[in-house]
């Protein structure tokens, strides 16, 4: 198969670099991990080799599930990389703070929908961020970056799932993070069912009190 | 509508003050330190006397720590004035450490810190733990708007000012960073020693460790837990078939990796210039070394908080008294209860 070509850098990331590329004609994203050097060699090439392999396991699935994902084109484990389709669109995050309250609202409600879908088939995104979602021209939103993601069935995983969104808007879009994340927990039971989604709050409320210092918490 | 001459009068004032220095004394007991601290109002510390207590076995018991406070409370705060060259009549405000933290522990300093207050007819001013650690953090290193990583035996977490506020951008899900290496520490038989906490012992053990012991890695998006990391060491641990230099080694490289990456993303989320490394945690040497390098792969510059000014100290507090009181914020006696709880991202933080 082509190696993809022509890369030039599109975004440095945390965890890995975007290059935008050539490949069998088309526009492609190659996602590479590169090496952390803060890591020992050993636990690094865990950590990447498997984020490489079940990242696309996971957008696949979340696909059948009814998620828009990037499609993939390639992977490849001795360098970390995958190489998947280049959606074109605005991050939710520079989007958010500048719509009207009711759009605002309405793509609140449409996150929580995809985020449910992925719960109802035992998906857990694991890096629920406004970063990580991408509207397209035909207002279809993407959901990308499963690296942290896993398969898990369990009310704990989808908690913590909630609790990752909730605070990416708390941090993030903290001017409007309540009525968003309200509109989230909405879209999320309309799919979900009001008694599975209750269960995912009264476990989300759990965790939250696990935490380090916070008013709700258990004496 | 003030005669002329009373502004004569007020001018004469103003410039007596402006020539007089200011102090503010600050007092930190949240958790097993007892300290205080006297800072100028343009950002001098002069003094910052502590005194520890050391528990006898296990880790602090809230009920004798408060007891310890309150048995040198006075000692330390003598030293304190002493080493300033300060008179009590001098101070212009106290501020004490309102939370978060253990509750016995804080009422013990805000007892002393009313009563001082109260004594010297002065305003008090309650000061948020945390936002203390990264602003005298950004007083010692020169830093003007960081990511910080404030790690220590109750806080793990990853703040960043944002409009008004540090907000925390990841934290730990359940255990602290310190928490997590000082009871792997005590479940090792180590013992916490004047001049050599329990953490430093695990790092000069992890220095002669080779063999990296699987353990669970746990980031969940921003945030990270570390029960099971250090379930599974001691697990480990109590089966006796790997040396204890490895266990600390790869308890320390799991632990730092996942703090490591959760501030990287921050770094990579907020495009800061500035990575801030303070708690009692900072001192260690692995670390820092985990952090320049996320400092230089995104062309940040990285400071770590002197250790003094790292640990709980009351100089912190009366620095952060200082930026608070000059911002119109005072704490009337009536309002100065303890706040167990008081996340960072709670306060409004106006001298930004």
């Amino acid at each position: 198969m082509d190696i993809a070509v022509d890369q030039i850098l599109f975004k440095k990331g945390a965890e890995a670099s975007l290059f935008l590329a050539k490949w069998q004609g088309q526009e492609v994203l190659v996602k590479v991990r590169l090496p952390k050097r803060y890591r020992p060699k050993e636990l690094d090439e865990q950590i990447r080799s498997y984020r490489t392999l079940h990242e696309p396991q996971l957008m696949h699935e979340a696909k059948a599930a009814g998620v828009p994902t990037p499609l993939i084109y390639m992977v490849n484990v001795s360098d970390s990389s995958i190489t998947m389709e280049y959606v074109e669109g605005q991050q939710i995050k520079q989007l958010l703070n500048k719509l009207p309250q009711d759009k605002r609202r309405e793509l609140g409600f449409s996150i929580g929908e995809l985020i449910s879908k992925l719960h109802s088939q035992g998906l857990i995104h694991g890096d629920l961020t406004t970063s990580n979602m991408i509207l397209n021209p035909e207002g279809k939103i993407f959901f990308v970056d499963f690296g942290l993601g896993e398969k898990n069935g369990e009310l704990e995983a989808k908690g913590v799932d909630l609790h990752l969104m909730k605070r990416a808007l708390q941090s993030t879009h903290f001017q409007f993070w309540e009525e968003c994340f309200k509109a989230v927990l909405s879209g999320y039971a309309s799919i979900l069912g009001a008694e599975q989604a209750e269960k995912v709050c009264e476990k989300l409320k759990e965790i939250e009190r696990r935490g380090r210092y916070v008013e709700e918490r258990k004496q | 509508m003030y005669p002329p001459k009373n502004v004569e009068s007020m001018k004469k004032t103003r410039s007596k003050q402006q020539k007089k220095k200011m102090f503010c004394l600050g007092i930190e007991s949240s958790a097993d330190d007892f300290s205080v601290g006297i800072a100028t109002f343009n950002g001098e510390i002069l003094a910052n006397k502590s005194d520890s207590y050391i528990p006898l076995k296990g880790g602090i018991h809230p009920r004798e720590a408060a007891r310890h406070h309150s048995e040198v409370a006075d000692k330390v705060l003598r030293d304190a004035l002493a080493a300033a060259g300060v008179k009590p009549n001098d101070l212009s405000v106290i501020a004490f450490s309102m939370g978060p933290g253990l509750g016995p522990s804080l009422r013990t300093g805000a007892t002393v810190a009313r009563a001082l207050a109260s004594y010297l007819g002065i305003p008090l001013v309650g000061v948020n733990h945390s936002v203390a650690h990264i602003e005298i953090g950004k007083l010692k290193t020169g830093v003007v708007d960081p990511v910080t990583l404030y790690v220590s035996g109750g806080n793990t977490m990853v703040t960043a000012f944002e409009a008004g506020r540090y907000r925390v951008f990841g934290e730990t899900l359940d255990i602290a960073l310190g928490n997590c290496l000082d009871v792997f520490a005590r479940e090792a038989g180590l013992k916490n020693k004047k001049g050599l906490p329990l953490g430093a012992a695990v790092e000069q053990l992890a220095a002669n460790g080779k063999k990296l012991i699987s353990l669970p890695y746990v980031v969940k998006g921003m945030d990270l837990s570390l029960s099971g990391l250090l379930t599974a060491a001691t697990a480990q641990l109590n089966k006796g078939n790997c040396s204890l230099e490895d266990l600390c080694y790869s308890l320390q490289e799991n632990a730092f990796s996942m703090v490591t990456e959760v501030t990287e993303r921050a770094l990579a989320h907020t495009e800061k210039k500035e990575v801030l490394l303070t708690g009692g945690v900072a001192a260690n040497k692995q670390l820092q070394n985990m952090l320049v390098i996320i400092a230089e792969d995104h062309d940040a510059k990285f400071s770590v908080v002197p250790l003094e000014f790292a640990t709980d100290n009351g100089a912190m507090i009366a620095w952060t008294g200082v930026l608070a009181y000059t911002h119109g914020l005072v704490t009337p006696l009536d309002d100065s209860y303890v706040k167990l709880r008081w996340r960072v991202d709670k306060v409004d933080v106006p001298w930004i």
